[in-house]
C-alpha cells in the first residue's frame, strides 16, 4: 500500500509542560496512514515528550501538563475513555530496552494476555509470529521458556519490539531503537519496519539522520520543543531545507 | 615471550599494609557483634540446662510458677502473635501497595507517609496506653487477647508498612512503565509484575515481625496479659478471643522479678524459649532472603 495523505495522526497547537519547564511549543502535525514519520532533532528537543503525549503515558510523570489536541482516526486523545485500549493501539519502544522479569514467550504473550487472550494456540502463534518479525525469533526459539531479562542488551531490545507488536497496534512508535542493537540486527529490523508499514503507520524518533533517510517518507525536525519543519524525507536531506539548520544538522555541521 | 615481572616499590607495600590492616579492623567489628550474641545464647543455654526438654515446652506452670513448663504463656504468646499478624499484614500490605503504587504524591500521602515513619518510632509503652484506651475501655472489649492483639497490630503495622513499601519499590519502575505502555491496567501490572517480584522482600518484612511481636512486654501488660491463667484443656484452642492469657515476654518477667524462690533454671528455661522463637523467625526471614536472591529475576 503506497502511504496516503489519510490523516492516521492529527496534533494541533500541542503545548507539553514539566512543571515550569516547556518542553514542546505549539506543534502542528499530521502522520499519515501507512507511512514511516522520521522525527530528528538533537538533545532535549521533545521528541520522546511527544511520543509520551500520544499514548498519554505522560500521565504517569508528575507536574507534566498537556495542552492543544492529539486525534486518532479522529478522535480526541484526551477524551477516550477506555485509556488501556488506546495504549493497545498504539506499541512503544522506548530507548533502554526493557525485558520484563518474565520468560521470553511470557513477555511478548503478556499484553494479550492482559486483554483476555487465554488461548494457547493462540498465544503461541503471537509469539512466534512477533519474535520473528523483530528478527528474533531463530535466536530464542530453543530456549522460549528463559528468562528475558537474562538476553543480552540487543536481544532484549529486539524483544521490546516483539512486545510493542503483540498487541496487533495500528501505530508503532519507535524511540531510537537501535541504541543497544548493533548494526546488522538494526538492518534487518529497519527492512521489517519497510514491511510493516503496509500494516500499521510507523513514527520512527532517530538520532541517526540516515536511518531516517533510509526508512522514513516524511521527516519532522525538531529543536528545543518546536517543530521546525516537516516535509518528504528527500526535501528534508536536500541542499535546500526551508531552514538552514535543518541542513546544517542533518549533513551533521550543526553545532 | 618476555614476561614482565613486577617488583614492589616502598610505595605499593605501604598500600598494602594499609589495606590489610583496614581489613582486620572491618573483620573485628564484624566479629565484635557476633560475640555477644554468641555470648547470650551461651550463657542462656548453660544456665537453663537442667530444666531443658519437650516437657517443660508442653507443661503448664504450676506451684504458683515455681515448677512445671511454660505452655500456657507459649501458647498465649501464639494466640497473640497470630492474630496481631492476621490483622496488620493485609493492612499493612493493602496500605503500603496504595501508598507505593497508586497515590499521587501530594500533601495528603506525604502526611501519611510522615505518619507511617513516625509511628514506627513509636515507643511499645505508648502503643500499650493507646491500646488500653481505645480498645480495653473505649471500645469496650476489655482486657483480652482480642484487645492484645490489636495493640500489638498496631505497634508492627507501620513497621510492615514500610518493609513492604521498600519491597515495592525495589521492583525497577521501567517494568511498570512497560506494563503500562502495552495497555496493562495498573492492578494488572501489580498483580503480574510487581508482587511476584517482591513477595519474598514482603514477607521477610513480616516474619521479622513475628518476633517483635513475641518479645513485647509493655503492650500486652495492660491490655491482655496476665500474671496466671489456667487453661481449660491442654488443645491448641485452649484460650478464647476474649479470655485473657498469659504470654513469654511478660511471665518472663514476672517469675524473674515478681515471684519470690523460683528455681534457678526456670527464667533461663522460659528465656530459651522466648530466644528460639525470635532467632526462629528471624533465620526463616534471612533464609528467605537467600532465596530471593538466587531466584532474582533481573
Ligand atoms: N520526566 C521528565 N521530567 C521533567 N522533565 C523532563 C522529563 N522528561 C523530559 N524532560 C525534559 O523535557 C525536555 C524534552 O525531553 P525529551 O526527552 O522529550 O527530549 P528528546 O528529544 O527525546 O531528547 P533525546 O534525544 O536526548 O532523547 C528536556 O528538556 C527534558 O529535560
Ligand atoms: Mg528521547
Amino acid at each position: 500500500m503506497a502511504p496516503s495523505t489519510d490523516k492516521k495522526i492529527e496534533i494541533s497547537n500541542l503545548y507539553v509542560d514539566y512543571g515550569p519547564l516547556s518542553a514542546l511549543r505549539n506543534i502542528n502535525l499530521d502522520v499519515y496512514r501507512n507511512e514511516i514519520l522520521g522525527i530528528i532533532g538533537p538533545a532535549k528537543s521533545g521528541k520522546s515528550t511527544l511520543l509520551q503525549a500520544i499514548n498519554r503515558t505522560i500521565e504517569f510523570i508528575p507536574g507534566a501538563r498537556v495542552r492543544g489536541s492529539i486525534k486518532i482516526d479522529g478522535e480526541e486523545v484526551r477524551k477516550i475513555k477506555d485509556i488501556n485500549g488506546l495504549r493497545r493501539k498504539i506499541g512503544m519502544v522506548f530507548p533502554l530496552p526493557v525485558g520484563l522479569p518474565l520468560s521470553i514467550y511470557d513477555n511478548v504473550a503478556f499484553a494479550p494476555r492482559m486483554a483476555g487472550i487465554r488461548n494457547k494456540s493462540q498465544l503461541d502463534e503471537i509469539v512466534e509470529r512477533c519474535l520473528k518479525q523483530a528478527a528474533l525469533w531463530e535466536e530464542v526459539k530453543d530456549r522460549i521458556n528463559n528468562l528475558g531479562t537474562k538476553l543480552s542488551g540487543g536481544q532484549q531490545q529486539r524483544l521490546t519490539i516483539a512486545r510493542a507488536l503483540s498487541h496487533e497496534p495500528e501505530i508503532l512508535c519507535l524511540d531510537e531503537f537501535s541504541i543497544a542493537v548493533d548494526p546488522v540486527t538494526t538492518m534487518r529490523i529497519e527492512e521489517v519496519l519497510k514491511e510493516l508499514k503496509s500494516q500499521m503507520t510507523i513514527i520512527l524518533v532517530t538520532n541517526l539522520v540516515q536511518q531516517a533517510r533510509r526508512l522514513a517518507n516524511r521527516t519532522a525536525f525538531f529543536m528545543n520543543g518546536e517543530l521546525l519543519e516537516i516535509d518528504k524525507t528527500d526535501v528534508i536531506f536536500s541542499d535546500s531545507p526551508a531552514h538552514r539548520v535543518t541542513y546544517e544538522y542533518v549533513t551533521g555541521i550543526f553545532g | 615471550m618476555e614476561s614482565i615481572t613486577f617488583t614492589e616499590t616502598p610505595f605499593v607495600r605501604k598500600k598494602k599494609r594499609t589495606e590489610a590492616l583496614a581489613k582486620l579492623i572491618f573483620f573485628l567489628m564484624a566479629l565484635s557483634m557476633i560475640i555477644p550474641l554468641v555470648m547470650i545464647i551461651a550463657y542462656l543455654v548453660v544456665q537453663a540446662w537442667p530444666i531443658l526438654s519437650i516437657d517443660f515446652l508442653l507443661e503448664n506452670p504450676a506451684n504458683r510458677m515455681r515448677a512445671g513448663g511454660v505452655w500456657a504463656p507459649l501458647l498465649g504468646t501464639i494466640y497473640l502473635v497470630v492474630i496481631s499478624l492476621l490483622v496488620s499484614a493485609p493492612i499493612g500490605v493493602l496500605a503500603a501497595v496504595y501508598l507505593n503504587e497508586y497515590a499521587t504524591d501530594n500533601w495528603f500521602t506525604r502526611i501519611i507517609n510522615l505518619a507511617v515513619v513516625n509511628l514506627a518510632g513509636v515507643p511499645s509503652i505508648v502503643h500499650a496506653l493507646f491500646g488500653l484506651g481505645a480498645f480495653v475501655l473505649f471500645a469496650g472489649i476489655g482486657r483480652s487477647i482480642l484487645a492484645a492483639s490489636l495493640t500489638l497490630a498496631i505497634m508492627t503495622l507501620p513497621v510492615i508498612i514500610a518493609s513492604t513499601k521498600e519491597a515495592l519499590a525495589s521492583v525497577p519502575m521501567p517494568f511498570r512503565t512497560a506494563c503500562w505502555n502495552v495497555g496493562a491496567t495498573r492492578w494488572q501490572t501489580i498483580r503480574t509484575i510487581v508482587l511476584p517480584n517482591s513477595i519474598s522482600g514482603i514477607l521477610t518484612g513480616i516474619i521479622l515481625q513475628v518476633s517483635r511481636a513475641a518479645g513485647e512486654t509493655a503492650p500486652i501488660m495492660f491490655t491482655g496479659a496476665v500474671f496466671f491463667k489456667a487453661l481449660k484443656d491442654d488443645g491448641l484452642f485452649a484460650y478464647n478471643l476474649l479470655d485473657q492469657c498469659m504470654a513469654l515476654s511478660m511471665h518472663l518477667f514476672t517469675i524473674s522479678t515478681q515471684v519470690p524462690d523460683v528455681p534457678h533454671a526456670l527464667p533461663y528455661g522460659t528465656a530459651v524459649v522466648l530466644m528460639a522463637i525470635v532467632l526462629l523467625t528471624n533465620g526463616l526471614s534471612i533464609a528467605f532472603r537467600v532465596y530471593l536472591r538466587s531466584r532474582k529475576r533481573w
